[in-house]
């Protein structure tokens, strides 16, 4: 686990990081060879390669990612999580990331299962459909829900699955994968309540960061 | 023309290799004397760090920027290589060798073998991609260049890149693979079986021993050259340039002639390359992309040649590509993955097939100069 020390500089965030990608960072220890599946333009690879001197790898599907990242000296393969993971050895990785791109893969269980074969750990960050906004979305307008961080309407959505905090939870059960380490970040980006309960955590949480091993 | 090139190479560079350095072949033969022919452009720096080897494809040659003597055309990779290029001369150091077996300069059938005075003909030994790369190394020590900054290719070329990667990765900083494959697939060799045996059958072919029977086996050469170019284009790209278009006619004259477009076109092609090309280098280079095999050379498994290796690599593909489609370059990059290699791959969407690599492609250039930038940075190249 990532002992945070406070004060160090290699912590300092960079200016405009995203706070899911800050949260991730924290969990990564220095030096690890990790793989970030969808990893966009590279922003968490580079990230990670500046404050943790990660060995970094990453697969993206986008052209345009791929050759930023490539671009930025990052190995970035052009790929799909669905299809490309079953080629990556068993323990190749320290740490496998789905950064925000779970709710786009077309069998999340089975990406989830390949990550968890591929990396010692994984760390997952989704947008948590089981929050209050989009419930009360759905609720009170009876309409597929639109926010600032799902901001497509439903037919052009890259997103084919959601999922609730407790609706991962209990697919990281089914795996038998232990969770080391949960966030939820609230929509002012600060955390919820490390003590809350999964019920609190679910209404309350915009966005869920997870790291999980095998049993 | 290809005869007169293939021992006095106009406007190249080249390294003779007498009897006391042989190159050792595998088929288990020690060939000497050999002869290298290659370019250079820009100035190798006062570390020699900035080094990149231009490896070309199976008709290429030495004249990757500079205007081809025999044809009078830009280089052919002029887009790609320059100053301000992608691969820019003005901060690199680019070697273009011909490979042996070619007949551009280097050794190869057409050349004259000093011990008979006579040009090889068929008794030049028929040689690998291994060996290419082989005596590639040799004229790098020859000039003192202990490591390569950058190998690059596409085809044939990239088989050279994998090649090098393969057999010095201590001396290959970064490889670049474009449009290529680990292995020749059976359809590919089929293709070159095709174009072999219209060679071999042209009546002026004379068992390969043509230069002294004074004659040449153009036509076979050009028959076999239009099958090849082909396979170098798409189906989409050749609809769209000439559908069923006429050529110069409003009606079909019931005959033989290229009424169709499409059909000039490929004569054109192959009247056009019998005048730079050797018929017999041909077969010869032909046979060694054929007998390529990068993982049957280390035990069935890819993974294996790249074991350990500290190289950058970046692979690229062209989704109309179905000579060396992306499959074929999915192959290497899941092989340098789980060696735990540092590797990128981007699939470029083009419909102009297998010869994209030698277009100017502007995502390809963006791949190109972006790895290129960043292994430089890498490297510690100003």
């Amino acid at each position: 686990m990532a002992a945070q020390r406070v004060g160090d500089p290699s912590d300092a965030a960079p200016a405009g990081a995203r706070l899911d990608l800050l949260k991730i960072r924290d969990m990564v220890t220095p030096q690890a060879r990790v793989l970030d599946v969808g990893c966009g333009d590279g922003e968490l690879l580079t990230l990670l390669a500046s404050t943790r001197g990660v060995d970094g790898r990453g697969i993206e599907l986008s052209q345009l990612g791929v050759n930023t990242a490539v671009s930025r000296g990052l190995a970035v393969i052009q790929g799909d999580a669905d299809s490309d993971l079953a080629n990556y050895p068993a323990d190749s990785f320290d740490y496998v990331i789905l950064s925000q791109t779970l709710q786009a893969t077309r069998n999340p269980r089975l990406v989830l299962e390949d990550m968890l074969r591929i990396g010692r750990r994984v760390i997952v960050s989704f947008p948590n459909f089981g929050h209050w906004r989009i419930r009360r979305q759905i609720l009170l307008r009876g309409r597929m829900p639109v926010t600032e961080n799902l901001p497509y309407e439903w037919y052009d959505t890259p997103n084919i699955h959601f999922c609730s905090i407790r609706d991962f939870v209990e697919l990281a059960r089914k795996l038998d994968a232990v969770i080391e380490r949960a966030e939820a970040l609230k929509l002012n980006g600060q955390p919820v309540q490390v003590k809350a309960p999964w019920w609190f955590w679910n209404l309350f949480g915009e966005q869920a960061v997870f790291l999980l091993r095998r049993r | 023309m290809a005869r007169k090139q293939a021992d006095h190479p106009d406007d190249s560079l080249v390294v003779d290799f007498g009897p006391d350095q042989p190159l050792r072949l595998d088929s288990g033969l020690d060939f000497a004397p050999l002869r290298i022919a290659y370019t250079t452009a820009g100035r190798l720096n006062a570390d020699r760090s900035n080094a990149i080897l231009v490896c070309h494809a199976l008709t290429g040659d030495q004249h990757v920027t500079n205007v081809h003597p025999v044809t009078g055309r830009a280089g052919w990779w002029d887009v790609m290589v320059g100053p301000g290029r992608p691969i820019d001369t003005e901060r690199f150091f680019v070697i273009c060798p011909n490979v042996i077996g070619s007949c551009m300069g280097s050794s190869g059938p057409a050349s004259t073998n000093p011990t008979t005075g006579r040009p090889y003909g068929l008794d030049f030994p028929v040689v690998t991609i291994a060996d290419m790369v082989r005596a590639q190394a040799m004229l790098l020590d020859g000039l003192g260049i202990a490591t390569l900054f950058a190998v690059i290719g596409g085809s044939m070329g990239g088989m050279l890149v994998q090649q090098w990667a393969a057999a010095y990765p201590s001396r290959v900083f970064s490889a670049l693979c474009i449009a290529s494959a680990s292995r020749h697939s059976a359809q590919n060799i089929a293709f070159h079986e095709v174009g072999r045996q219209a060679i071999m059958a042209d009546p002026d072919w004379h068992g390969g021993q043509y230069i002294e029977a004074g004659t040449r086996p153009t036509k076979g050469l050009a028959v076999a050259r239009m099958a090849a170019h082909i396979t170098y284009l798409s189906e989409g790209a050749l609809q769209r340039k000439f559908g069923r278009n006429l050529q110069d006619r409003a009606a079909r004259t019931f005959t033989f002639d290229a009424d169709f477009q499409i059909e000039s076109y490929l004569r054109h092609q192959g009247l056009s390359f019998v005048d730079r090309f050797d018929a017999n280098s041909y077969l010869y280079v032909t046979r060694a992309m054929d007998y390529f095999d990068l993982a049957s050379d280390h035990g069935g498994s890819l993974a294996t040649a790249f074991r350990g290796t500290a190289t950058r690599f970046c692979i690229a593909s062209f989704t109309s590509d179905w000579l060396f489609p992306t499959s074929d370059s999915r192959q290497i990059v899941h092989a340098l993955n789980a060696a735990g290699a540092r590797v990128s791959f981007v699939e470029i969407d083009t419909d102009k097939g297998h010869d994209a690599f030698l277009l100017d492609i502007p995502e390809l250039f963006d791949i190109v100069r972006g790895f290129i930038g960043a292994a430089s940075r890498a490297r510690g190249i100003a």
